[in-house]
């Protein structure tokens, strides 16, 4: 057997009194814990936000014939509509029809047939392949051509400020998940420095009696473990406990935007992941502060 | 040579004559205050049993952390183990701490650990096993008189009590040199004299033993032992025995 290289046993455990080693340690870790779970869930779930503004909505295109003679009307939308299934990169050309847009109109029209000497302009949901640019000139230029009256409204010329808007926030707690994590690390310094002057008598002991420095630490870094482990149970569960309810309550408003919010199976196991990874740098942190503080003795 | 040899040839009482430590011109300084030792010049006879005496604040619990190698000295040179301590790299002193007994003069019991727990800490941090320990430690505990004792708390030892699982403790892995600072200071003659009588067995065993004392009838009680005096932070030698060969302090 190498001197200095074994662990101590089980019973070794003791040498350090039992019960919490650092007082508020591990409940100041279930709050860190708790908010980068809730940062990293509001970082993730914009994340998916953003990815489906992306894929479903900024690649639409609305066309409005806004023609006030409804003869002229009718034929530059079918001119429209005719250009638009030949133009490259549409997917999906869907007129709306007499219904859909009463539908539509009804929260500010009220109830009711539209009136005929209202002039309602002809609707067309275009979905392209892609939002690239060029493509959408193509479109506009097609469709222009096809009926001068038309008006071209790209979704994501609506959608640019509230998609900067979530890559903004999503950056904002991709930093608070990087404070967050740099907060638990210099708690666990200090509490690691707190049990180190605490135990200092028998550190000196042990270390006299030709204990190494591995040794020593190990006792630390185990117990500094278990006590990020229960802290970082504790924010999990109740930071699980505040996602689960946000997202009842975000399902019931039944908005497309929230909805997307959701959180998928890949998120849940990364923020589950968020603790484990806690309590690894809790004890890295904890291994090297205490190795670095026993450097300083003889 | 390795250790078991060494300790075989201890153990069947032959004396390799060997010198275990070794100073030359040693000062030690804390800060920048006076030396508290200063040149300090001898060797120590491996199995050899000795007495380190002075007044108080002459330098000779500084002298023992320079033994036990809690302290290295500001100059000068220190060969343990016929190694050179002084710039021995951090990481191998371990392993000779592991090979020195220490009775500290305030014990330095783990306060929240059982006499027996106590007295196995150096053959755990050595690595022996649970099982290994047990009966040895029990032994050692009825050895000092405190087999009854072996689930107390230092809190609820007495003085003299404590000091012996200090003693225990210090003995338990059998180490090459026992270093102990006032090791009876707390106890009544009788078991002075008992734990003197554990030094002698100690020592006969092989275990070169240095013992830091004021009392003279404890100097007296071992027949064979040499004294080193300190006086200011300086040597003295009154029987002579530290530079030539060794004379009995009874002869």
């Amino acid at each position: 057997m190498k001197a200095g290289v074994r662990k101590f046993g089980a019973a070794d455990r003791r040498l350090l009194p039992e019960g919490r080693l650092a007082g508020p340690m591990p409940w100041v870790i279930a709050i860190m814990t708790f908010l980068t779970v809730l940062a990293a869930a509001a970082g993730l779930g914009l994340g998916s936000a953003a990815g489906n503004l992306d894929a479903s909505m900024a690649s639409r295109l609305t066309v409005q014939i806004m023609a006030a003679n409804p003869d002229r009307r009718e034929a530059e939308a079918a001119a429209a509509l005719g250009a638009l299934e030949h133009a490259p990169g549409v997917t999906r050309v869907h007129r709306l029809t007499q219904d859909e847009m009463q539908k539509l109109l009804e929260p500010w029209l009220g109830g009711g047939s539209l009136e005929a000497d209202l002039p309602i302009p002809a609707m067309i949901d275009v979905d392209l392949a892609s939002a690239a640019g060029d493509r959408l000139d193509a479109v506009r230029g097609a469709i222009a051509a096809a009926a001068p009256s038309a008006r071209v409204d790209s979704n994501a010329t609506w959608l640019a400020p509230l998609g900067r808007l979530i890559g903004a926030l999503r950056w904002l707690a991709i930093t608070l998940v990087l404070l967050m994590i740099g907060a638990t690390a210099a708690t666990v310094v200090l509490a690691a420095r707190a049990a180190l002057d605490t135990h200092r008598a028998t550190i000196e002991v042990l270390h006299l009696m030709g204990a190494t420095d591995v040794q020593v630490a190990r006792l630390f870094q185990r117990r500094i473990a278990l006590d990020a482990l229960f802290g970082g149970a504790v924010g999990l569960a109740a930071a699980a406990l505040v996602l689960v309810l946000l997202g009842s309550r975000a399902a019931a408003l039944g908005s497309d935007l929230l909805g997307s919010v959701a959180l998928g199976p890949l998120a849940w196991a990364l923020l589950i992941a968020l603790p484990i990874l806690g309590v690894l740098l809790a004890m890295l942190v904890a291994r090297a502060t205490i190795l670095r503080a026993l450097g300083r003795m003889l | 040579m390795g250790k078991a040899e060494k300790r075989g040839r201890a153990e069947a009482g032959l004396a390799s004559g060997g010198s275990i430590v070794q100073f030359d011109n040693v000062g030690l300084r804390y800060g920048t205050g006076a030396e508290t030792l200063s040149d300090l010049s001898f060797s120590l006879q491996e199995g050899g049993f000795y007495f380190l005496t002075g007044p108080s604040g002459a330098g000779k619990t500084s002298l023992l952390r320079l033994l036990y190698l809690a302290q290295r000295p500001s100059r000068g040179l220190i060969r343990l183990f016929g190694e050179d301590i002084v710039t021995m790299p951090r990481r191998r002193l371990p392993g000779f701490r592991r090979r020195i007994g220490v009775v500290f003069q305030d014990f330095r019991l783990v306060p929240h650990l059982s006499a027996f727990d106590n007295v196995a800490l150096p053959l755990r941090v050595a690595g022996v096993a649970d099982k290994d320990l047990e009966n040895p430690v029990k032994e050692m505990l009825a050895w000092v008189g405190l087999g009854h004792r072996a689930t107390a708390r230092p809190a609820t030892l007495s003085g003299g009590e404590q000091q012996r699982v200090a003693i225990a403790r210090a003995v338990i892995a059998r180490p090459e040199l026992l270093v102990a600072d006032e090791p009876t200071g707390n106890v009544d003659p009788d078991m002075a004299k008992r734990l003197l009588h554990l030094f002698d067995s100690l020592n006969k065993l092989g275990t070169t033993i240095v013992v830091a004392t004021h009392d003279l009838h404890l100097i007296s009680s071992i027949g064979r032992a040499q004294m080193l005096r300190l006086d200011r932070g300086e040597l003295l030698d009154p029987t002579g025995a530290l530079r030539h060969p060794p004379r009995r302090l009874d002869a």
